[in-house]
């Protein structure tokens, strides 16, 4: 299972994600489609986006699958980040207060 | 995670408005971009050195973003130390960090002395501006903080906070770049504070300007509230009453404050209802929260606060003084001293469970225990509907003819009393009894309060046990910097008296 605090990349946008909570699933993680890879690792450049995959994602949002995987986007992108072929949902915090 | 991604993150969201500013320090103004390009150059400075960790010994402010950031690009950890300590105090603190690069503001260089390896603060801004950068990425596993505790019960223990335990309380707690344009935050807590080193991470991570005012002042405050447009303040319970006070005396409102949140020790009710009172637009946030917790791990809402004082229902009126519900990712739990879970109003020990818990410290090692579990030492019951009340350090119970008594239960009794200002109540030794109660007791300006009174009223309201054996007047209680009662002086105090000959 990938560890929690790991970084990856999209193959095929701009999107970057950090593992907040990591899960068995998060092994399938895609992003535009394609599967992401670590941070720094070499990007197959024949890839490209998926266009029913491109959605987007927003910087600093958290995004969550069923089974409690959890992943928070560090950089925004065109794609949609999925398990396989199921988009991950984003996931609705319900705001603090500013405490300190 | 590292709390360097904190930065990038922020400086992303900071494009959108390169020009906006995010630190004001005094005559110091950095942009996002400014602070990040000084970050990257202060890691240079600290990996030129070869240091194994970064202390820092001064009053903050924009330092303490720098150094925090600076330090994690350089993968090394970062101590920030209490200016207050006399040289030795001092001293003994550095001798236990690892070969430390020691950043001093001037006034302390005295007290620092010649055996480190120093660097002036503004030496090391100036550096900062042309050294090479470095940046590296630290593990989300090594430390990136080590503080002190306060050692206000026994000596200072260095609490390690790994990158991943700040990152995730700020993950978890704070909506990233959430932040309404020209919102601010007003930063006063000391740099070697745990809520100072939170303070700098969440208000960047929200994309919220942080004005910082190094020493309090409660005029400057005010000032610096009306100057800066703040929307958002966080004050321990001293600088509340210093604030409450010079307002009460003052035809002045602050117009743009939303949420002042108040912390670091336990605020007293009637403090608490005239604040209210004095800031009716205001969104009071109580939060609670240890330095080996990466800060705030409950937080008793603006709502929560409004429904309490609203309340007729006795149990919902008494959650203003709770310290409100745990934030997502804290789980709590009471346990009783056999180590079985207290049910609803039972008082315990409180256990904390989550990523931004430490519980680790430097010498001593993990005192989580096997499911990760971390022992606050402080007592506490969870009400029916899961808000978290907070009885004081177990440290200070005090066991009277072998009966367990919490000296909060009598103090919040007491100091709702109209002659009594402050109080603090402490078990002194005692031949019979192995303690006795004293009520330590800072009367109102003005009235002269009957001994027998306070007593009868203690009584009024709770067991007889809990009457006070003895009452003692004080013009002030001992406090340190964050407004946290010094229990051990006054015990100190009584028992000398004591053994003194009649």
């Amino acid at each position: 299972m990938i560890k929690n605090g790991t970084r990856l990349q999209s193959q095929v946008c701009d999107t970057q994600v950090i593992v907040v909570r990591s899960a068995d699933s998060l092994d399938d993680l895609r992003a535009g489609g394609a599967p992401m890879v670590p941070i720094g690792g070499e990007a197959d450049t024949s890839l490209t986006i998926d266009d029913s995959m491109s959605d987007g994602t927003l910087m600093g949002k958290r995004y969550v699958d069923d089974t409690g995987a959890e992943v928070l986007v560090t950089k925004a992108g065109k794609g949609t980040l999925s398990i396989g072929s199921t988009p991950l949902s984003l996931k609705e915090a319900k705001p603090l207060p500013a405490s300190d | 995670m590292s709390i360097s991604l904190l930065l990038e993150m922020a400086q992303e969201a900071a494009s959108a408005d390169p020009g906006r500013t995010a630190v004001v320090d005094d005559d110091i103004r950095l942009t996002t971009e400014e602070l990040s390009t000084l970050a990257d150059g202060g890691a240079g400075v600290i990996a030129a050195s070869d240091a194994r960790h970064v202390a820092y010994v001064g009053t903050g402010g924009a330092m303490l973003p720098l150094l925090l950031f600076a330090s994690a690009r350089a993968a090394v950890p970062v101590t920030p130390l209490n200016y207050r300590l006399s040289a030795d105090g001092l001293r003994a603190l550095l001798d236990r960090l690892p070969d430390p690069l020691v950043v001093v503001d001037d006034e302390y260089r005295d007290a620092v002395g010649e055996g480190y390896r120093t660097i002036g603060s503004a030496e090391f801004l100036e550096s900062a501006r042309t050294a090479e950068p470095a940046a590296e990425f630290a593990d989300p596993d090594a430390v990136g903080v080590v503080l002190f505790t306060s050692g206000t019960t026994s000596k200072p223990k260095a609490v390690e906070l790994t990158h991943a335990n700040l990152t995730s309380y700020i993950t978890g707690t704070v909506e990233f770049a959430s932040a309404e344009p020209g919102d601010a935050a007003l930063i006063c807590v000391p740099p070697y504070h745990i809520a100072g080193v939170s303070a700098a991470l969440s208000n960047l991570y929200a994309g919220r300007k942080m004005v910082y005012l190094r020493h309090f002042d409660a005029d400057k405050w005010v000032q610096l509230v009306l100057d800066e447009g703040v929307t958002s303040a966080t004050v321990v319970p001293t600088m509340l009453d210093r604030i409450v006070t010079v307002l009460e005396s003052r035809d002045i409102t602050l117009p743009r404050l939303r949420t002042l949140a108040y912390g670091g020790s336990k605020v007293a009710l009637p403090l608490v209802r005239r604040a209210l009172e004095l800031f009716p637009d205001v969104g009071f946030v109580n939060a609670y929260g240890l330095t080996e917790t990466s800060s705030t791990i409950a937080v008793l809402t603006p709502d929560d606060h409004r429904d309490a004082l609203a309340a007729d229902d006795p149990a919902a009126a008494r959650r203003l003084g709770s310290v409100g519900r745990p934030v997502p990712g804290i789980e709590v739990e009471i346990r009783r001293e056999d180590g079985t879970v207290c049910g609803a109003g039972e008082p315990g020990e409180l256990f904390v469970r989550g990523e931004q818990v430490s519980g680790k410290y430097t010498d001593i090692g993990s005192v989580l225990d096997e499911q990760g579990w971390f022992p606050t030492k402080d007592v506490a019951f969870l009400d029916e509907q899961g808000y978290l009340f907070i009885g004081g350090r177990s440290d200070d119970t005090i066991i009277r003819g072998g009966e367990n008594i919490a000296p909060a239960e009598i103090e919040d009794v007491l100091v709702e009393h109209p002659h009594v200002r402050e109080c603090a109540v402490v078990g002194a030794d005692d031949p019979e009894w192995g303690q006795i109660i004293v009520a330590v007791v800072v009367p109102r300006s003005g009235t002269e309060p009957d001994i027998e009174d306070l007593r009868s009223y203690v009584r009024s309201q709770l067991r007889g046990s809990r009457t006070p054996d003895r009452v003692v007047f004080r013009h002030e209680l001992p406090t340190n910097a964050t407004g946290k009662v010094l229990r051990r002086d006054l015990v100190d105090e009584l028992n000398a008296q004591t053994k003194e000959p009649a």
